[in-house]
């Protein structure tokens, strides 16, 4: 018999039967994990099971590679602290549904878990946590081996007055150094090359950013769409000027 | 077992609530009872399957269209209270809490059901609000993650049209103990707290 127990964010729960469901979890050691939740749908432990939420968990299964039983204590009510805010509802259900399409099942993502937790922690904060949330997929970008070099430009090699990033090769380009290209070029926002916070309109500029490379190396390379609510964020933050 | 008997069982076990041992039970209930249950039960199906269709106006299921509900002259007109599904309505309806007109979206968002916003009746809603005479539109979504980025999709959309969005309250349920609540209903009730 296989088992663990671990700390995981629910990633998404998906209906199974009447009241049971299929959830995806991202366990703190253990990664992307999906199990069979007895009653999971059902209405007392429906509010349990939602995209956000930060659980302890058990998993169970007769073999390694079976989809397994998962069991639940609730450890924060991250979905509910974001229900009333559209901007905290929006990120939450981006970042999980782009982690549940993105990362890998039954590997250690520690880096990736670390920032989910960071970012749900403080999901409250609403459209302030915006710049965050890009951060948050460069890095994830990174952890699943597309990272972007924003150190220097990579055709001049200066490494201050970076403006734009290259669609093809992910690299950062100076405005000198983009030239007549400019174009063509991805917009790098300034909150990406240090702490400051997001500008108007950067927010949208780092979205197309790392929505470009999600769609192309990871949710293209897989042959997936690119998740629903991730598409709702961009425009939301295209809509707002954000 | 005849084929006919398999056929009524294996189509009772489809209905929610119902498994195979169950359907099996009803079946057996209804020949037992062919005169008082199943042949009046038969008549009612067919004549369900002939005349209810949904509303062309709010989306609810009724034998007429527009449905009773649109047609009611006595109702609010100037109030439309969206839900998710045809049964959510009869639970509003059942409590009698609501007088207004109802709006049924079709669903809610939802990533893993593969639903977007073209799947749902939000352009009927903007058209019946942009004719005029609304003034309030209560959102009674879900408390999910799906039901309430639905609430705000809905709500971003009735903007530009100037009028009052509400939505329902979360919180404590009638008879519920704090002691008993789970973490987020009880955030969610605090955050909505209003004076005594």
């Amino acid at each position: 018999m296989e088992r663990w127990q671990d700390e995981a964010i629910v990633l998404a729960a998906r209906p199974h039967g009447e009241g049971h469901a299929i959830v995806s979890v991202l366990a703190r050691a253990r990664g992307h994990w999906r199990g069979h939740v007895r009653g999971g749908a059902s209405s007392r432990q429906r509010g349990l099971w939602q995209p956000g939420n930060v659980l302890a968990v058990a998993w169970s299964a007769r073999l390694a590679d079976q989809l397994g039983h998962l069991t639940g204590e609730p450890v924060a009510a991250i979905a509910a602290a974001a229900m009333d805010q559209p901007w905290s509802l929006a990120i939450l259900a981006s970042a999980c549904a782009v982690a549940e399409a993105a990362l890998p099942e039954h590997e250690p993502h520690p880096l990736a878990y670390a920032g989910l937790a960071g970012l749900l922690a403080r999901i409250g904060e609403g459209v302030s946590l915006a710049a965050d949330y890009v951060r948050w997929e460069v890095a994830l970008l990174a952890e699943l081996g597309y990272g972007l070099d924003l150190s220097a430009c990579a055709v001049t090699g200066r490494r201050d007055g970076l403006a734009y990033v290259s669609p093809r090769t992910g690299r950062a380009v100076t405005a000198e150094g983009a030239g007549a290209w400019a174009e063509r070029l991805l917009v790098l926002p300034r909150f990406l090359r240090g702490d400051s916070a997001a500008g108007p309109g950067e927010v949208a500029a780092g979205l197309r950013l790392t929505g470009h490379f999600l769609a192309r190396d990871v949710f293209g390379l897989a042959h997936r769409p690119v998740p629903a609510a991730r598409l709702r964020l961009a425009e939301r933050a295209e809509a707002e000027g954000t | 077992m005849g084929p006919e008997l398999d056929r009524l069982i294996s189509l009772l076990a489809k209905l929610p609530g119902l498994g195979p041992r169950s359907a099996r039970r009803a079946a057996l209930a209804l020949i037992q009872k062919r005169e008082g249950l199943l042949r009046p039960l038969a008549a009612a199906l067919e004549a369900a399957a002939a005349a209810i269709r949904p509303c062309s106006v709010c989306g609810n299921l009724d034998s007429t269209d527009p449905c009773g509900i649109c047609a009611d002259d006595r109702r609010d007109r100037s109030v439309i209270c969206v839900v998710e599904s045809v049964g959510d309505l009869w639970a509003l309806e059942r409590a009698g809490a609501h007088r207004g007109l109802y709006h049924v979206l079709g669903g809610t968002l939802s990533a893993i059901g593969g639903r977007g916003p073209e799947d749902l009746t939000i352009p009927q809603l903007l058209r019946r609000v942009a004719a005029g005479g609304v003034s309030e539109v209560i959102l009674a979504l879900g408390a999910t993650v799906d039901g309430q980025a639905t609430a705000h999709l809905v709500a971003d959309r009735l903007r530009p049209l100037n009028v009052e969005v509400t939505r329902l309250a979360h919180g404590v349920p009638v008879g519920g103990e704090l002691g008993y609540l789970d973490d987020g209903t009880l955030a969610a009730a605090l955050r909505a707290r209003r004076p005594a």
